[in-house]
């Protein structure tokens, strides 16, 4: 592509031509740059690390007793694994009321959204329209801040707990969670809430620093000069496995 | 895709309209199979669906990370051998999680059975 005019001597006879064959180098098997290819091996490691803490999750919970009555009548309890609706139910400003899994479904739509915004700036990328680029990748970084700030909120109320706590063998009534106790059940429930939607936190908050970087580079004609906006498309390949791996950990923390 | 040449000069050419009918369309599909999941989970709460529930739901994922994979991170439009690099060792991971929750289950009946 557009590599028409190397400066490359006439070859005298057909010994000294290049050589062009498969395994003679100088071509791109996977039709994909440099960059954008090691960004999808680092975003495979990553699936490892995530598979890793994701499979842990089911081994652990998978080992721990299921509880068995009316759905209704669940209450916490150390001898089983809670069922999340009942641990994931407030929304912020709502005081006592009982929306189970809503605040996590508004998480979720707005790191869809997100994505959907990070796909555009890519676009805009692609047309070479600096305004476009920046407008849609400012609103990528509004929406990957706010579900930040959801985390943050979330774990503040799981940490802080529900009202009625949790009656904990010594006899005394225990409220919320941290890692070596929690009122929700099994000690590993809390401790894997933590590492899991930390570690996807953690990445999000890279996403953000790197977001902001790129806009502020697009803004500084960084790209328009280099000719192209590659650097959003790998930076957007990073941002939507991160809305992947949330995929997942919704599925397997907050649903099943 | 390879990335288009560097160019020394800055671009000064016309800015194309935007073409984006089809990221809003995806994005109307993960809405939809988002809230799909969400009356999945709170229709099937009772004990003796949640094997068919729970089947529903990781399908129900997997389809949504092949939208996200596919049409996002462009990966349906990249060569075969870049999709099956990144596709093969996905694989294995399923390998791990089905082999270790089954062990899981093991573990937590001999554990409980210890002393019966």
């Amino acid at each position: 592509m557009a590599q028409t005019t190397t400066l490359q001597p006439t070859a005298a006879s057909t010994l000294d031509a290049p050589r062009t064959g498969n395994w003679d180098g100088g071509n791109e098997p996977f039709k994909a740059s440099y960059g954008k290819l090691m960004m999808w091996f680092f975003l495979l490691s990553d699936a490892f690390t995530f598979g890793a803490f994701l499979t842990t999750y089911g081994m652990i919970r998978h080992k721990h007793e299921v509880f068995t009555g009316e759905a209704s009548a669940f209450h916490f309890s150390t001898k089983w694994w809670p069922i999340p609706d009942h641990v994931f139910n407030a929304f912020p400003g709502m005081g006592h009321a009982n929306v189970p899994l809503g605040f996590v479904a508004l998480m979720t739509m707005i790191l869809i959204f997100s994505s959907v915004t990070m796909v555009l700036a890519v676009e805009a990328g692609h047309r070479m329209d600096k305004k476009d680029v920046q407008k849609w990748l400012l609103w990528t970084i509004l929406f990957g801040t706010i579900f930040l700030l959801s985390q943050a909120w979330e774990w503040g109320h799981f940490i802080r707990g529900h009202e009625e706590g949790t009656l904990m063998a010594d006899g005394t009534v225990f409220h919320g969670a941290n890692l070596s106790m929690n009122q929700y059940g099994p000690v590993l429930f809390a401790d894997l809430f933590f590492f899991i939607t930390g570690f996807h936190g953690t990445h999000v908050l890279s996403g953000v620093c790197l977001l902001v970087w790129c806009f502020i580079a697009t803004t500084n004609g960084t790209f328009e000069k280099r000719g192209h906006y590659e650097m959003v498309e790998k930076i957007g390949l990073y941002w939507h496995f991160v809305d992947l791996v949330w995929v997942f950990v919704f599925t397997f923390f907050y649903l099943v | 895709m390879s990335a288009p040449a560097a160019t020394d000069n800055a671009f000064t050419g016309e800015i194309a309209k935007p073409n984006t009918a089809g990221i809003w369309k995806i994005f109307f599909v993960l809405v939809a199979i988002t809230a799909v999941e969400f009356a999945v989970t709170f229709a099937m709460e009772a004990q003796s669906v949640r094997t068919l529930r729970n089947s529903i739901l990781i399908g129900l994922t997997i389809l949504k990370a092949f939208f996200i994979v596919g049409e996002f991170m462009h990966l349906k439009h990249e060569t075969k051998g870049l999709i099956w690099t990144i596709l093969v060792p996905s694989v294995l991971l399923v390998w791990l999680l089905v082999a270790l929750v089954t062990e899981g289950s093991f573990i937590g009946e001999t554990l409980s059975n210890m002393f019966s």
